[in-house]
């Protein structure tokens, strides 16, 4: 931000100018700063969606704080999170490293896996929801028996069924990006390990993984900050059903907002979610240590 | 170095509150207006729902249009669930369309309140002709506070207790009269690997059909009229607690059919078990007859398709003739649509509504409109048996409850939906229901 001017020496040490964020910030700005700053003036009113806007003081968030469905929607927000990121980073990581390899079969592989990121989730979800269906679904249809579960309807199983249609449709994104990361690591590397008689493992363990770092942790806080945002696919699967067992955080706040339509306490919601993600997205930036800017390559 | 580091801070602050960004930017969605205008600049727009009365209304539409080409209306449709939320958005945000489909109640006097709907009494004054078309019990779901904000625009949709004649006939049974008999049905199809009720209860509504038509039955229509009335503790009602208690008794005897609670009502899987033989009964909307009739055409055809009312319960206070559902949906004429616009849909209502081509679309396609003097058209219907049934259920009943999730404030009805849920789930009790919804009065 800081060189607009100066010596080239300065420049080369603090990166390209700070204007070149400008575009970014001008959007984030209209459309994140400006609402944001709109949401937190309307948790201080009440407003059905229709009538005045009136001023309402903290009874917005009085109810919000004190309704046990916020505390119930903040726990499966976070069992959702916990789950998404134990299924998905795993899977995603060896399903990287895997399509990273440059044989033929495997890029082949790569573009299938790649396909359901290309599905709206609202398609995924109601694909799912007929496969899903106990009477008319995969399990009737395929004579499968155990396939025709209560899955959706059943209020302990259906956090997993959603925490595995998420994973479904968000595992080829983050292979994409653990692809990408293992191919910037230079091959000099493995030469040197196998020289030095290391196994096929211990390359993973002590080249892959470290160099992979800061992929991981891209990968992670998107993961983890995204569970945030999980609406649309758990919107149209379940409705946030059966009773309150997958009602998330947003979702609970747009039901609140646009099915209830009380728009002081959907707001609320919204900045307590706001609240959450930075506080998660600054914690995993934290995890990066201090120096995560600094070359992992040096001497390769 | 010491700027270098704060540069950083200050980077990885950004990126935070950008990934955070992603949930921000759904407290902003919802809002679109109404999607381009075809048929000139000043034409009325209409949002209709899709489903069963869909080709009646685009027909009705499509002739409008062509026969009076200065006052035409551009029609949308939109699925059900959608188009609540939908519309409701577009009309705070005045860009709502100049008709206004409704159900009536709590809806409706929300947008009176906000001065969105024009007042059509003056209209119904000077026109006659239409006030005296329609069936008086359904035309009075348009009134608040004396005046009429909303006219009835397609047809009776009583909820109603189908049956499989085949599968009935396979078991030996016969179509249950009282609670008692239902309830000694279920083990009687239970046996014959027969679930005895359809219910999509992914859907919520459809389980409100059953609490609606109980608390109906033990404790007749007051009991409702206090909830709606927003009367203190109207939910501790011992009628609602035994509603409660005689559902979670026929979840515990096996009376749903298994993995109901994973059944969509808006895909019409529920009516297909019915008309499969998978279940025995179904309660739902008169509105699932136009789909069937649709869908599983030889079944309604052959005479398969039994129905009646629900069932008494003894010692209840309700008339059994009483009963639950819409009585019609409704327009209303949006207060901020264009003097040119609010013409053309006066005009629409008074002579393209329930023209003879109209009334005769709704009846063929399975379906009962909320006007007088109808009953010859229904006696040459193939579907006279349902239709003249229906017809005379509504025109009969000494009360017509509306779907109490339309007839409650939203934030109540949202409430309830959730809950009722949770005793259809066994999650929670009777007691713990209605103390929870006592909470929600006046909201």
């Amino acid at each position: 931000m800081s060189t607009t001017s100066g010596s080239s020496r300065r420049a080369l040490q603090q990166g390209p100018s700070g204007w070149l964020a400008a575009p970014a910030l001008a959007f984030f700005l209209l459309f994140a700063i400006i609402p944001l700053i709109g949401v937190l003036f309307l948790s201080f009113t009440s407003w059905d969606g229709l009538g005045e806007i009136k001023l309402d003081g903290l009874s917005s968030w009085t109810t919000v704080l004190t309704d046990p469905v916020t505390g119930n929607a903040l726990l499966v927000t976070a069992k959702i999170m916990f789950f998404s990121f134990i299924v998905q980073a795993p899977i995603s990581l060896l399903l990287g490293v895997f399509t990273a390899g440059g044989q033929k079969y495997r890029a082949a592989l790569a573009v299938l896996y790649f396909v359901p990121l290309l599905l709206s989730s609202a398609a995924v979800a109601i694909a799912f929801k007929a496969l899903l269906d106990p009477n008319f679904g995969l399990g009737a249809g395929l004579g499968l028996p155990f396939l025709a579960q209560d899955w959706l309807g059943d209020s302990d199983l259906v956090l997993f069924v959603v925490v595995f249609v998420i994973a479904w449709q968000f595992v080829p994104f983050h292979t994409l990006i653990y692809q990408g990361g293992v191919r910037q690591i230079p091959g000099s590397l493995y030469e040197a390990a196998q020289i030095d008689g290391a196994g096929r493992i211990q390359q993973f363990f002590n080249i892959t993984l470290p160099q992979l770092k800061y992929t991981i942790i891209t990968s992670s806080t998107l993961m983890v900050v995204g569970s945030l945002a999980y609406f649309d696919l758990v919107f149209v699967l379940t409705g946030g059903g059966p009773g309150y067992a997958t009602r998330l955080l947003p979702l609970h706040m747009y039901l609140t907002g646009f099915k209830a339509n009380d728009m002081g306490a959907a707001s609320a919601l919204g900045v307590i979610l706001v609240v959450i993600g930075v506080a998660l997205a600054l914690l995993l930036q934290r995890l990066g240590g201090k120096n995560r800017n600094a070359s992992q390559l040096e001497g390769a | 170095m010491e700027s270098q580091m704060k540069n950083r801070t200050f980077r990885s602050a950004a990126m935070a509150v950008s990934a955070a960004a992603i949930s921000i930017s759904l407290a902003a969605c919802g809002s679109s207006g109404p999607a381009g205008t075809a048929a000139g600049a000043d034409s009325a727009t209409m949002w209709g729902l899709t489903g069963g009365n869909q080709p009646v209304l685009q027909k009705s539409v499509t002739d409008w249009n062509s026969a009076h080409p200065d006052s035409s209306i551009k029609l949308d449709f939109f699925a059900n669930d959608a188009y609540k939320t939908k519309v409701r958005t577009a009309v705070g945000a005045g860009q709502g369309p100049t008709f206004i489909y409704g159900w009536g109640g709590g809806v409706l006097k929300s947008y009176v309140d906000a001065g969105q709907v024009d007042d059509l009494s003056g209209f119904l004054k000077d026109n006659p002709d239409v006030q005296d078309r329609y069936l008086p019990a359904v035309l009075k779901n348009g009134v608040i506070d004396g005046k009429t904000y909303a006219l009835p625009n397609n047809n009776v949709q009583p909820v109603v207790l189908y049956f499989n004649k085949d599968v009935f006939a396979k078991v030996g049974a016969e179509a249950p009269k009282t609670w008692d008999e239902l309830m000694a049905l279920v083990p009687k199809f239970k046996a014959a690997g027969i679930a005895p009720f359809s219910l999509g209860g992914q859907s919520r509504w459809p389980d409100l059909m059953w609490l609606e038509y109980l608390v109906e039955r033990i404790g007749g229509p007051e009991v409702f009229a206090n909830i709606a009335a927003n009367k203190p503790n109207a939910w501790s009602d011992p009628a609602v607690t035994e509603a409660l208690t005689k559902i979670q008794q026929l979840v515990d005897a096996g009376g749903f059919v298994n993995g109901f609670s994973s059944i969509a009502a808006d895909s019409n899987a529920d009516q297909a078990l019915l008309y499969t033989g998978k279940s025995a009964m179904i309660l739902q909307g008169g509105w699932i007859y136009q789909s069937m009739k649709k869908d599983a055409a030889d079944f309604v055809k052959s005479g398969k398709l039994g129905y009646t009312t629900f069932p008494a319960v003894s010692g209840g206070k309700g008339d059994p003739a009483n009963v639950v559902g819409n009585p019609s949906n409704f327009w209303s004429v949006s207060s901020k649509a264009t003097d040119g616009q609010k013409k053309a849909a006066l005009e629409y209502v008074k002579s393209g509504m329930f023209s003879d081509s109209n009334i005769q679309g709704l009846i063929d396609s399975g379906a009962v409109p909320v006007v007088k003097g109808i009953e010859s058209k229904l006696a040459a219907s193939p579907d006279k048996d349902f239709l003249t049934y229906v017809y005379g259920m509504a025109k009969n009943a000494p009360n017509f409850t509306l779907s109490w999730d339309q007839a409650l404030s939203p934030a109540q009805g949202d409430a309830m939906l959730a809950n009722l849920d949770q005793i259809f789930l066994k999650k929670i009790t009777p007691e713990q229901f209605a103390a929870t919804m006592n909470a929600t009065i006046g909201k």
